[in-house]
């Protein structure tokens, strides 16, 4: 059984449709790329994932292990396994970075019949996790996000995702706008993470960041529709070649999101 | 009877006052009695206040004013267990029934050389050299019923007087017990802090209820910040829904003095603050903010006013509400600048959460600006949770209500975090795990 599974997947946000049928698989382990322009609806994909509630499912379905993923609440998704690193991580000013951390992780480990976490045993996991992400010690106690820079928002977003133990993780757009050091933590992040029973949503509108973390497949999103996939040197086309031959199968009548 | 209700109240104060001031003790200075007359005259002419005045367009007084309360009062039945939730460890500890002080449930050991914290009757006793030059010359009764009212029929109080460079270490924690009787009563604590040159004093004043039952405390509360005085002062309105609260608290700052007051409403069923601070020397700094949390149908109005008088001087206002229900907030904040106050730096913010479509809220920021290089600042807002932030909450495994309570109590968390005596802060943070859903998971995340 596949991870995760989108059949035909139709959405839009109010009158305007953006997701014109996205059929994807992901399996156990494995990392997938979805590269594409602005506007191609890489970002819509990521939130449906994760269950925002702006976007309205016209068609199609997303199974995730098996079941209906539409059907479930953002946090029971969460609880279950799905993480998304926010392409845009809001500041939550007054709830601590690290006990917001503990809450979110008893909430899942509650709804997988573990025992919560204390305090002190807390506190020891999560050191050892923000090794993975080189995050200073100050980032934890201060507000969720509050007068971090960009770069530390986004290390941010990989630490919460290695303290919250996922099993299909999506990284929206979490490359863009950072310096090559900050990428580079984010991408070790990430593949420190890699593991056989984990997968990896990979949205990105640079193929720099797939220097550092090597896809298993790469997709092509244009207009609402995976165009193509293929290996990793499919990014490397990419990057040579931009998106506009692949726009040409779909035939003039198909316009371009800007 | 062809009068109305209210013309018949306000008589029914006008005319209990003589038995009322027969009634004083024989100590009684003869220029306090006549303040009280002249309040009592004015408080007849005034009658309860109306939707039709400005200043109280959005607050209507009609259950006050048709309510007929009696002004004798009791003080006993309130004992020591029951006050426990609100005595608080390491402190000097005041506590007044029904507007007379209570020596058994009161604590005034080790009280700092010099430093006089007595019932207001006392002090006007023993130290009326201390007491007359500012008793009732700082909230003004002219165009206030309340503070008429108070003014007139004042029982008793606090007086705290700290002389010049004495730091009191320890919070003074005054205990307002509101006690209520078989017919509704009306009670009028008088409290007055003197805080002299270079001292240092910190007050919490608690309102609160014992028992069941209508009644009105409008207390007045004023504070004199001698020249590089730090007053550090905290109210918290934890009273029961049945009690109407005409709150008026006035203060006056030296030279170089630093005032902060942290006013917290989550009782009483229409409560009014009436807050008023000027800043008469220069140098001086007024922080005056507020946390508002009503349900309901209670009604909290919150009545700033800011006198900027000397030059160089800084005020910061931050008022903070969470409407849930059919509750109703006012918030109206005047920043008076006055000709001569150059270099003023004053800065006014009011924020509003509705959680409830039913809560209303209103919220009137004004300046008057009457000098020409100054910096002025006001906001104000009403708004909801931010959906975007609850769903990156959710995303994360924290269920919705959960998710909305974190924001809610993270919306309140600056002004619970600039509240320096911890057993108030954790008085304020226990009410908003105990109100909110989820409290126990915003208990683990905060």
């Amino acid at each position: 059984m596949s991870m995760l599974e989108i059949k035909n997947l139709h959405a839009r946000v109010e009158e305007q449709e953006i997701l014109k049928g996205v059929d994807l698989v992901v399996n156990e382990g494995e990392i997938h790329a979805i590269m594409g322009p602005n506007g191609s609806g890489k970002s819509t994909l990521a939130q449906i994932l994760a269950g925002k509630e702006d976007y309205e499912v016209t068609a199609g379905e997303i199974l995730y292990k098996g079941q209906d993923l539409l059907e479930m609440a953002p946090e029971v998704r969460a609880r279950e396994g799905i993480f998304m690193a926010f392409q845009y991580p809001v500041e939550i000013p007054g709830v601590s970075n690290v006990y917001f951390l503990k809450a979110a992780l008893n909430a899942i480990r509650t709804h997988r019949g573990l025992e919560e976490m204390d305090a002190m045993d807390f506190l020891v996991y999560v050191r050892e996790k923000m090794k993975i992400v080189k995050m200073d010690e100050a980032l934890l106690n201060r507000p969720v996000n509050e007068g971090f820079s960009g770069g530390e928002k986004k290390r941010n977003e990989i630490f919460h995702m290695s303290v919250l133990d996922p099993v299909l993780a999506v990284l929206d757009e979490t490359d863009s706008g950072l310096d090559i050091d900050a990428l580079q933590i984010v991408a070790e992040g990430v593949n420190s993470l890699r593991r056989e029973d984990r997968a990896f949503l990979v949205i990105t509108h640079y193929q720099r960041l797939l220097n550092y973390i090597v896809p298993d497949v790469v997709h092509v999103l244009l207009d609402g529709r995976i165009v193509r996939s293929g290996g990793k040197e499919l990014a490397l086309e990419l990057e040579d070649k931009g998106y506009v031959w692949l726009q040409e199968p779909l035939g003039a009548g198909e316009p371009v999101g800007a | 009877m062809t009068t109305t209700m209210t013309a018949s109240n306000t008589e029914r104060f006008v005319e209990v006052f003589e038995a009322f001031e027969q009634g004083l003790p024989a100590s009684q200075p003869e220029s306090l009695r006549q303040q009280r007359r002249q309040a009592i005259e004015r408080f007849s002419t005034l009658g309860f206040p109306t939707l039709r005045q400005e200043e109280w367009r959005f607050t209507n007084v009609a259950p006050i004013a048709r309510t007929p309360f009696g002004v004798d009062v009791a003080t006993d039945g309130v004992t020591a267990d029951s006050l426990q939730p609100f005595f608080y460890d390491g402190t000097i500890q005041l506590t007044l029934v029904n507007g007379r002080f209570v020596p058994e449930l009161s604590d005034l050991h080790s009280l700092p050389e010099g430093v006089i914290v007595c019932s207001l009757v006392e002090a006007l006793q023993k130290h009326p050299e201390k007491v007359e030059p500012h008793l009732g010359r700082l909230a003004s009764f002219e165009n206030h019923p309340f503070v008429a009212l108070n003014t007139a029929f004042y029982g008793d109080g606090v007086f705290i007087w700290v002389p010049r460079r004495q730091v009191v270490e320890q919070p003074i924690n005054l205990v307002l017990v509101g006690r209520p009787a078989a017919d509704p009563i009306a009670f009028f604590p008088r409290n007055l802090i003197v805080s002299g040159e270079s001292s240092q004093v910190t007050v919490v004043e608690q309102y609160v209820t014992v028992g069941e039952g209508a009644y009105l405390t409008a207390p007045v509360t004023e504070i004199v910040a001698e020249d590089n005085a730090v007053v550090d002062h905290y109210k918290l309105q934890r009273e029961s829904t049945e009690a109407f609260h005409m709150a008026t608290f006035q203060l006056l700052l030296g030279r170089d003095s630093n005032v902060s007051s942290h006013s917290i409403s989550w009782g009483g069923g229409l409560v009014r603050n009436d807050v008023n601070a000027v800043l008469d020397g220069q140098g001086g700094e007024a922080t005056l903010n507020g946390l508002y949390m009503v349900e309901g149908s209670q009604v909290v109005d919150n009545h700033m006013r800011v006198d900027h008088v000397a030059a160089n001087c800084d005020s910061h206002e931050l008022y903070k509400g969470i409407l849930e229900g059919k509750a109703r907030a006012v918030f109206n904040g005047r920043i008076y600048v006055h000709r001569g106050a150059q270099k003023t730096d004053a800065k006014q913010t009011n924020r509003n959460l509705l959680i409830s479509p039913d809560a209303i809220c209103n919220s009137n920021p004004q300046l008057e600006i009457f000098a020409d290089d100054v910096k002025c600042t006001h906001g104000s807002t009403v708004g909801q949770l931010d959906e975007t932030a609850i769903f990156y909450l959710r995303s994360r495994g924290i269920g919705e209500e959960a998710a909305r309570s974190l924001l809610t109590y993270a919306f309140a968390a600056d002004i619970v975090e600039r509240i320096k005596v911890g057993a108030v802060r954790r008085d304020l943070e226990e009410f908003l795990f105990r109100r909110l859903p989820k409290g126990d998971i915003v208990r683990q995340a905060v």
